[in-house]
């Protein structure tokens, strides 16, 4: 029953409570599916069949037997491999991880087996999260389903992949400065960014500890605020996660409305740099969101410019101090230089073995912009600037209850095309950081496609802080109106994947 | 053009326990260069009067009860180290033998 793996979340939920399929036929299904497309995609790093199927049959005994399942038991997940789960391993896509399993699973991970939710595996990106185009994992890139010469977008190619090519419903994601909702927009699917402290990080491997936030990834506006409330809520183990609660998110979501609402285009987030296609795109859902009954208002963040800037000093700045852990240690590689080395030297090989270019480069850059000379200047200029933003943010929301933008600046780019480029590599985040720098939550949905490449493009909502909800009631009449527009489902129109393993 | 050197990378790399071949550390002098160019007018922007953030959404005084949750066993941490020993972390020496 291959038509399963294209349900939604929702759907399967629905199919599964009204026991019309079971949890290991869903569960099977996937497999099937991972097995004939992935050899293509390489959307993960490690299949965890048996434990899938095993938590999927003890969802269906418990169902057979009339116990009260969570309303997602049995729908499968994919996990990206920066988040740790006991009984698999966790390579954070760096060799310096190859091979480590952690001794303990990371809050989210517990919620979704409490929930019993299947893992069908563990998803591929960018080393330690640093990329935008899943190039710089150390066991390959992860192609886009769209145009396997093309990228997924990064960090999170593999989980935005796997949903996209129908390897998974759901998965996890991560999201630094746009990890989640770029590679949503490259690969038609959806993604989101809650506010900063909404999802427990306790087990996500640290990058950027002041913007680094664990998300949903989907192929529905519902399905992400199902997982959402799943993955949420207060963590005693995260020193930054919020006391708040995760709030209606699916009823927002059921709800969908815009009427009345005022929304926000961000005018330094468009115009020069921008593909016209994806700007075709996005006029065009204003036009939607309008026709809805919202009301379209120009606001200025004029501090916006700064943030590729700033971003790229914090993040940098406080990764080099994150990866200092990797010494070889307590974990993972260790070189062993010849001679009788002394534990500095063993820490410098290791580190030069175990970590790829970008990392490194990350590492210097941080290292440089925290060392004695440069630390006001570098780093405490770019906190201040941080400062701008979030004033920027407060009077763009005093003007309107959510902000739109284009995802991405553009399609998704050719394999190889930018990976000799750091620079035009870090540009693909432009509209994303923001947010991260924020603490402010973004969402990402498929605004069509680009009519110059037919590739999908991004429809980026940004909400205040704590007003995760808002993002489902627009995303979910945005998505509506626009499937009405093209007579369904706009992963629908991707071509066939061929070429298992 | 920031002045970024070679040797400037070196003690960097040094500072980061990052062994770097001389290839590696032209050309990543190359590259911090032309980032560092491009984002340090950051440092021009802000003045005395904007107070810095260090965390978006800041929390003070966060605590907890103070009972003794779950721990990992000495066992478990020790399960992904290179080397251990009497349930210990072995290392290479840390002193030069001089």
């Amino acid at each position: 029953m291959t038509d399963l793996i294209h349900l939604s979340a929702d759907a399967l939920a629905q199919k599964l409570a009204a026991k019309e399929v079971s949890a290991v036929e869903a569960t099977q299904a996937y497999l099937d599916r991972i097995d004939a497309v992935d050899g293509a995609i390489n959307a993960f790093l490690h299949v965890n069949t048996d434990e899938a199927l095993l938590v999927a049959a003890g969802v269906d005994k418990a169902r057979t037997d009339g116990d009260t399942l969570h309303p997602l038991a049995g729908v499968p997940i994919a996990v990206k491999d920066l988040i740790v789960t006991k009984g698999q391993p966790t390579t954070a896509g760096s060799k310096i991880l190859e091979g480590w399993q952690s001794p303990y699973d990371a809050t989210v991970v517990r919620k979704l087996r409490a929930a019993r939710m299947p893992i069908l595996g563990k998803t591929n990106l960018d080393e330690f999260a640093m990329g935008s185009s899943t190039e710089h994992s150390a066991f390959g890139p992860t192609r886009n389903p769209w145009d396997l010469d093309r990228i997924p977008g990064g960090s999170g190619g593999g989980s935005a992949a796997a949903v996209a090519a129908f390897e998974a419903p759901l998965a996890l994601g991560t999201d630094t400065g746009g990890s989640i909702r770029q590679p949503g927009a490259v690969t038609g699917t959806v993604g989101v960014k809650p506010t900063y402290g909404g999802v427990s990080r306790y087990g996500a491997i640290a990058m950027a500890s002041s913007l680094d936030q664990i998300g949903p990834v989907s192929r529905t506006v519902l399905d992400s605020a199902l997982l959402h409330e799943v993955i949420g809520g207060h963590d005693p183990h995260d020193s930054t996660s919020l006391t708040d609660p995760v709030g209606a998110l699916v009823e927002a979501a059921r709800l969908g409305q815009v009427d009345g609402m005022r929304i926000g285009v961000i005018k330094e987030l468009q115009g020069e740099g921008y593909q016209a296609g994806v700007l075709t795109r996005f006029h065009e859902s204003l036009e939607l969101l309008r026709s809805a009954g919202a009301e379209i208002v120009e606001v200025s963040c004029p501090n916006f410019r700064y943030a590729l800037g700033a971003y790229y000093l914090i993040m940098p700045s406080e990764a080099s101090s994150n990866l200092a852990k990797y010494d070889g240690v307590r974990f993972g590689l260790r070189v062993v230089p010849e001679g009788m080395p002394t534990i500095e030297r063993v820490m410098g090989a290791t580190r030069a073995a175990g970590f790829g270019d970008e990392v490194k480069r990350r590492i210097i850059l941080g290292t440089y912009a925290l060392s004695a000379g440069y630390y006001d200047a570098y780093y405490g200029s770019a906190q201040k600037v941080r400062t701008l933003i979030q004033r920027d943010f407060a009077a763009a929301f005093e003007q309107a209850d959510v902000l739109i933008s284009p995802t991405a600046p553009t399609t998704a780019f050719k394999l190889g095309e930018k990976l000799n480029d750091p620079l035009a590599m870090y540009l693909n985040d432009v509209a994303t950081i923001p947010a991260n720098l924020a603490g402010v939550p973004g969402l990402s949905l498929p605004g069509g496609l680009a009519d110059e490449d037919g590739l999908p493009v991004g429809i980026q909502l940004l909400a205040p802080a704590r007003k995760d909800a808002r993002l489902y009631r627009v995303g979910a009449v945005l998505e509506s109106l626009l499937e009405a527009t093209w007579g369904g489902p706009m992963l629908a129109q991707a071509p066939e994947i061929t070429g298992g393993k | 053009m920031a002045e970024i050197n070679r040797d400037d990378v070196a003690h960097l790399a040094r500072l980061a326990h990052i062994d770097m071949t001389d290839d590696e550390l032209d050309r990543m002098a190359g590259e911090l260069a032309v980032i560092v160019d491009s984002i340090k007018s950051v440092s021009e922007v802000a003045g005395d009067d904007v107070p810095a953030t260090s965390h978006p959404i800041p929390l003070s005084n966060v605590f907890r009860d103070d009972v003794v949750g779950e721990t990992l066993s000495n066992e478990e941490a020790l399960l992904g180290a290179p080397d251990n020993a009497d349930g210990r972390f072995k290392v290479p020496a840390i002193l030069d033998g001089e």
